[in-house]
């Protein structure tokens, strides 16, 4: 329980996807106008992650490696997510019309978001088990979902401020996430492990 | 449209780092050490080149509506290709650019020029295109990595793969550690695109009065 409890923690806070590992940035920067639409995206990030975290470990463990194909993994892993973005999308749209109406348009997006094929390939290389993976995936997704709606929190205030125009728009967005990545640097003092009772 | 004018747009006019705004997850991720800039820089001109060439030979076999999967398996062999070379010959380098190499697979530039130019241009425009958008890549991955490890480690040019130590050029007790961690990398790619900015406004009032 314990170590489960670290991943997710580290994942949320210590190695937050956006702001210490420089995934995910594109949809971070260009879908946190509003912490609405934020809220949205981080929403559909964390059930896709999820999924695709469990999907690929299986393709891994049961595909790739008893056939020696290690090799193929970036390919795998891409087809595997873009097919399952599809059918996520599908499912939603026939099961849950109303949380399609919330999702839609951010479903397809997601898959050219480094931050899942980062989190696939992270739990094989970490080399978690299949539980791990599942709550690494939520985590990163939770983590990438905390920093992109407080970061709309920002923008939305930030609209009003006399920023200098050669800054506007997308360098001012930089350096408020730098900002933001300096807070989350406290975190690194946290000992988890110690805190969880791990050794 | 000349193989020149389209070899060269993405120096400087049609920059994908610093005009498009696009990869910008590499970019400051990898922007450590000018030796990761263009280590990471080269990887993906070869994959730009790679899938814009045969991304544009396919053009009028790829069905329209399959054509975005299609360009990811292109793309993806490309990106296999190169991690398995760099293991082999630069393995200090692939083990820093770590998880960003099989990521350079949805580095929005390579989609973005596979989709926007190389499905709708012949073979040798491609070519140029994709040298010349990877070279410009390049060229702002090892800017602001030029000035991440100078500010940062106070070194410059240093190769670990090759032992070599790099050129120091003030003391370490000078450097300011933080432009190479996270928040670095955000603060000063955006203080470098604001600078650009200012600069283009003002060759722009300057050219009107």
């Amino acid at each position: 329980m314990g170590e489960i409890l670290v991943i997710f923690f580290g994942g949320v806070l210590l190695n937050n996807f956006i702001l210490s590992r420089f995934l995910g940035i594109c949809p971070f920067i260009g879908v946190s106008k509003q912490v609405e639409t934020a809220t949205g995206m981080g929403m559909a990030v964390v059930f896709v992650m999820g999924v695709a975290s469990v999907v690929t470990w299986m393709v891994e463990h049961y595909i790739l490696m008893p056939l020696g194909l290690g090799y193929l993994r970036t390919i795998a892993f891409i087809l595997v997510i873009a097919a399952l973005v599809q059918l996520v999308e599908m499912v939603i749209q026939k099961v849950s019309p109303v949380l399609y109406k919330a999702l839609g348009i951010y479903l397809p997006l997601i898959t050219t978001n480094c931050a899942v094929l980062g989190v696939a390939i992270l739990n094989i290389t970490e080399k978690y088990n299949l539980l791990e993976a599942a709550v690494n995936g939520i985590a990163g997704a939770s983590g990438f979902t905390l920093a992109i709606v407080l970061f709309a929190a920002i923008r939305e205030r930030m609209d009003l401020a006399p920023i200098p125009e050669s800054l506007k728009g997308f360098p001012m967005a930089l350096i408020t996430a730098g900002l933001m990545s300096i807070a989350f640097l406290g975190f690194v003092g946290f000992r988890l492990k110690e805190l969880f009772g791990v050794m | 449209m000349s193989f020149r004018s389209e070899l060269t747009k993405g120096l400087v006019r049609e920059n994908p780092t610093f005009r498009i705004l696009l990869g910008m997850c590499p970019t400051m991720a990898t922007s450590l050490a000018i030796s990761n800039g263009i280590g990471m820089g080269i990887a993906a001109t070869f994959v730009l080149v790679g899938s814009n060439v045969i991304v544009s030979m396919l053009r009028n076999v790829i069905p329209s509506r399959i054509r975005i999967p299609c360009y990811i398996v292109v793309i993806a062999s490309f990106v296999t290709m190169v991690d398995l070379i760099m293991a082999a010959f630069v393995p200090k380098l692939h083990e820093v650019l770590g998880i960003f190499i099989p990521l350079i697979v949805v580095n929005c530039i390579i989609l973005a020029r596979a989709e926007a130019f190389a499905s709708k241009n012949g073979v040798l425009y491609s070519l140029a295109d994709g040298i010349g958008m990877g070279l410009g890549f390049t060229l702002a991955l090892t800017g602001l990595s030029a000035i991440r490890e100078l500010l940062g480690t106070g070194t410059l040019l240093a190769v670990p793969d090759f032992g070599f130590p790099g050129f120091r050029i003030f003391d370490r007790s000078l450097a300011a550690v933080m432009v190479i961690l996270p928040p670095g990398g955000f603060i000063t790619l955006g203080l470098l695109i604001g600078l650009l900015n200012s600069l283009t406004r003002r060759k722009k009032k300057a050219a009107q009065t």
